[in-house]
């Protein structure tokens, strides 16, 4: 049987380690590199890069990340952030990433999801969507909204109509980032989660939130999440990915034990 | 020297940097030359079964293949590279290369575990349950899990050709073999310290089923 991912999820800026509470003060936690490593040692079962660099300038730093990602962990791994024409996508690729996440670019221009999935396939095709929770009305009936410029922008889409969309258009999977619950450790988005999940075919892996290993438990039972997106929880060392894994598989939710 | 076969179907970096971490010397190409010289050959891919056949065609790979199979040539398929093997692919129906018996189908609508609906693509980390030893499965830990992503999966006509089998919904044939011959469904290039030891036994496999 299919097991549930654990994904640890590193932001990267010019080239480091970083991890936003709510996207505002970042601090500087280490080589991107090293701790990937760590992470696919410790069980990993994928790894996502989010680039948050500023200039475009400096965009070859991250290329050089990914290719020495790439030499380093043998899992798959994606890159989001900065990524905004099919030339972009094709770049990360071929330094390494199996996946390629669109988030802020997709919303303003969708056709990079199908353009990306005609050139790559749709496996390589990650929609991120950044939700807010909001009163649900005529344009947006879910409740749920599409954010974009890290959480700033409020675009007047709903979020179940846009997962939908993404998934028309050939978006292989889909990961569904709750900005309310975005570093707060106080559990993922449940309802949200399970809105999305079971309303698409794609495999959806839910984000923002994590802070034990019941919630990892409750948002991959309850919030029929494919895989559990994790940060704060690992960085911090809080818990080890192992640690996590292992009380999952104790609960009855199957993970990858072997590695 | 090992050829990785580069039909323009999807990403061939990934096996490079598998090989490179085995430090296993390779060469990515289509130049019929390059491949006879080849002691052996990788024959990945990823995208859709149509235009990968039709590629394989207009480089006149098919034949190759079909000629490296039948002379003994160690070969290992990878992903759509094992779909390409069969005779036959629901997608994009496709007539491919015939050299294991058996169609390609894609997962039924309506897949359940457990009476939750299961997703397609099946994506993720799955357990493949040997049916036999098989050199270039030796040495894998017990319930060793490697990473798919597919929306159809390989159903040949002949069991004996089955060495691995997963389930997802239903069960099915994840792994073949036959002589000279292993095609897996899943990456091993993509499954950690188990999929890199695959990939080393294919390395020093001598082409013979029960070595």
């Amino acid at each position: 049987m299919l097991s549930k991912r654990i994904i640890p999820c590193l932001d990267v800026r010019d080239g480091k380690l970083t991890k936003g509470v709510k996207f505002k003060g970042n601090i500087d936690i280490g080589d991107p590199v090293a701790v990937a490593k760590q992470y696919y040692d410790e069980g990993a079962d994928e790894i996502v890069f989010y680039d948050i660099t500023a200039s475009s300038d400096r965009r070859a730093i991250m290329i050089d990340v990914v290719r020495r990602v790439a030499e380093t962990i043998f899992i798959p791994f994606s890159v989001g952030g900065g990524i905004r024409t099919v030339d972009d996508m094709r770049q990360v690729i071929l330094a390494g990433a199996e996946k390629i996440s669109v988030n802020s670019p997709a919303v303003v221009n969708p056709s990079i999801i199908s353009e990306g999935a005609r050139a790559f396939g749709s496996q390589c095709v990650v929609l991120g969507m950044d939700v807010k929770k909001v009163p649900p009305s005529r344009t947006i009936p879910s409740g749920y909204e599409i954010v974009i410029n890290g959480g700033r922008k409020y675009t007047g889409i709903d979020a179940l109509w846009w997962a939908k969309e993404g998934q028309r258009l050939g978006a292989g999977e889909i990961c569904l980032n709750s900005i309310d619950a975005d570093g707060t450790q106080d559990g993922y988005e449940l309802d949200l989660t399970a809105l999305i999940s079971t309303n698409v075919q794609i495999p959806v892996i839910a984000s923002g939130g994590a802070g034990k290993p019941e919630h990892l438990f409750d948002v991959l039972t309850k919030g029929c999440a494919d895989a559990a997106l994790i940060a704060s929880i690992v960085h911090y060392r809080t818990y080890t990915i192992t640690e996590l894994k292992t009380s999952l598989n104790n609960q009855g939710v199957k993970t990858r034990m072997q590695w | 020297m090992i050829a990785i076969i580069d039909y323009r179907a999807g990403n061939l970096t990934s096996v490079a940097r598998a090989l490179d971490n085995l430090k296993e010397p390779y060469r990515i190409t289509a130049d019929a030359k390059v491949l006879e010289e080849a002691d052996r050959i990788i024959f990945p891919g990823v995208g859709a079964a149509g235009d990968a056949m039709a590629n394989l065609k207009k480089n006149h790979l098919d034949r190759l293949i079909r000629r490296f199979v039948a002379d003994g040539k160690p070969m290992l398929g990878i992903c759509l590279g094992t779909q390409i093997i069969f005779e036959y692919s629901e997608e994009n129906d496709t007539a491919c290369l015939g050299i294991a018996p058996g169609a390609v189908k894609r997962f039924p609508e309506g897949l359940q575990d457990q009476g939750r609906p299961l997703k397609i693509p099946h994506m993720g980390w799955n357990a493949v349950a040997m049916q036999r030893a098989h050199p270039v499965f030796a040495g894998l830990p017990e319930g060793a899990e490697f990473y798919f992503v597919h929306s159809y999966y390989p159903a040949p006509s002949d069991h004996d050709w089955a060495v691995g089998w997963t389930d997802y919904g239903i069960r099915f044939c994840s792994a073949i073999a036959r002589k000279n011959l292993v095609a897996v469904q899943f990456h091993p290039e993509k499954s950690g310290r188990p999929g890199l030891q695959l990939l080393a036994n294919f390395c020093r496999w001598g082409g013979c089923d029960a070595e």
